[in-house]
């Protein structure tokens, strides 16, 4: 019921090839344009944090299909050097890397529902979901 | 030792090339050259074990193997076949070779599979570079034809330049799209450059990023530039990003942003229209008197 399908995300190219993946099932699972580009924008922000903070990562992405609603649900995993400070890190404008810093913040705006789990030297779970409306 | 074997091998090819054409036979029904016509197939196996007996027989010759894997490149035939057709070379060699042997120990079986080994290594070596070496070349290439068509900038009329974009942007792109942009800026004399990103799949913050700098930069060497070819899903999610994109002007297409650089380099379109109109009634008016 639960079809899965991960991209491994090691170098700057993969997170073109995991927004691909991820436009493709959006749009198998039947959302508007203007919600295939949030997901596909949102992806790529999780994948270029993977490969800005990790190195290495894998994100995965499920159909959800129940009988309220249906949905694509997005987990980014990596075992990298992890978030010391959550709630700064969700501040609009926070960066250590030079960015805009609207990465996490900008993907929480573009989905439904957006869960960061972190710990330091020991990576970070960031799971995303959007529903069909 | 290794000479003998060589001698055995050599002298009764047929039967090998016999044996090994069986196998080879075999392996291709259901496989990877299915869809090869038979006598390409049959010609290519005898080209190939000819390549590999002369191999043998000179202990190695390299003209002729890069010859044959050209050949097979160009077939466009994939490694498997070069792979499994050495493959089952030694083995068939391996098989010939002892059952043509009297006594049989395993010291004597290992020296044979050494022999064999030491003439086929060097030829999957050989093929496998040659194999990876084309491949290689291709990538390079495509990247050096995708690296002209990164960030090309055209001068459409006096002071004002356009820089359509199409495709994802990474950092190595962000990085050329700034440099074009400005040597082009200082080259053709822009007033205002026009940055189109209509065929841009996806803005996110790392593309956005870019693009503001590429604008700051080009307004600190004393031009406008202006975005534009924003389509609506792309403006949702800048939105919804948070991005701020209110330091410089942006157009939902390439052509009001055409209009807005002619406003800002104090020129407009003018339709010759009426003009014509005026030119049909003036010549109507001749006939009509």
């Amino acid at each position: 019921m639960k079809p899965q399908s991960c991209v491994n995300i090691n170098k700057e190219w993969d997170i073109v090839g995991a927004r691909q993946l991820g436009r493709d099932i959006a749009k198998k699972i039947g959302f508007g344009t203007v919600d295939q580009a949030r997901i596909a924008t949102a992806i790529s922000e999780l994948a270029r944090n993977i490969y800005l903070y990790a190195d290495h990562g894998q994100i995965c992405f499920e159909i959800i299909d129940n009988m309220e609603h249906k949905g694509i649900c997005m987990v980014a995993i990596d075992v990298g050097p992890g978030i010391e400070d959550i709630g700064q890190v969700m501040e609009d404008g926070y960066s250590t890397s030079g960015g805009l810093g609207a990465g996490l913040p900008g993907v929480k705006r573009l989905m439904d529902e957006f869960d960061l789990q972190s710990e330091v030297e020991k990576g970070t779970r960031v799971k995303a979901i959007k529903w069909v409306r | 030792m290794d000479e003998k074997f060589k001698k055995v091998a050599i002298e009764n090819s047929d039967s090998i090339v016999k044996m090994w054409m069986g196998e080879i036979h075999s392996l291709k029904d259901g496989n990877y050259t299915s869809s090869i016509s038979d006598e390409l197939f049959e010609s290519t196996n005898r080209e190939f074990v000819n390549v590999i007996f002369t191999s043998i027989k000179n202990a190695g010759s390299p003209k002729s193997v890069e010859s044959f894997s050209e050949k097979i490149i160009n077939l466009g035939w994939p490694l498997s076949y070069i792979i499994d057709g050495l493959q089952v070379f030694r083995r068939v060699t391996v098989d010939y070779i002892l059952s043509q042997s009297e006594q049989v120990d395993s010291a004597f079986i290992s020296s044979v599979l050494r022999s064999v080994d030491t003439w086929v290594e060097p030829l999957i070596r050989q093929l496998v570079n040659e194999y990876s070496g084309s491949w290689e070349n291709t990538v390079s290439l495509q990247r050096v034809a995708l690296q002209e068509l990164s960030a090309p900038l055209i001068p459409v009329m006096e002071s004002i330049t356009i820089m359509p974009l199409i495709g994802t942007i990474d950092t190595e792109r962000a990085k050329l799209i700034m440099e074009n942009l400005l040597d082009g800026v200082i080259k053709h004399n822009s007033e205002v450059v026009l940055i189109d990103i209509t065929g841009v799949p996806v803005v996110d913050t790392m593309v956005a990023h870019h693009i503001i700098q590429a604008a700051e930069a080009v307004r600190l060497i004393g031009s406008t530039c202006i975005l534009v070819g924003i389509r609506p899903e792309i403006a949702q999610t800048i939105v919804n990003l948070g991005i701020d994109l209110g330091k410089f002007p942006t157009k939902s297409s390439l052509k009001k942003g055409f209009r807005t650089a002619l406003e800002i380099t104090n020129r407009q379109v003018v339709d010759i229209e009426s003009k014509e109109d005026n030119m049909e009634q003036m010549i109507k008016s001749l006939k009509g008197e």
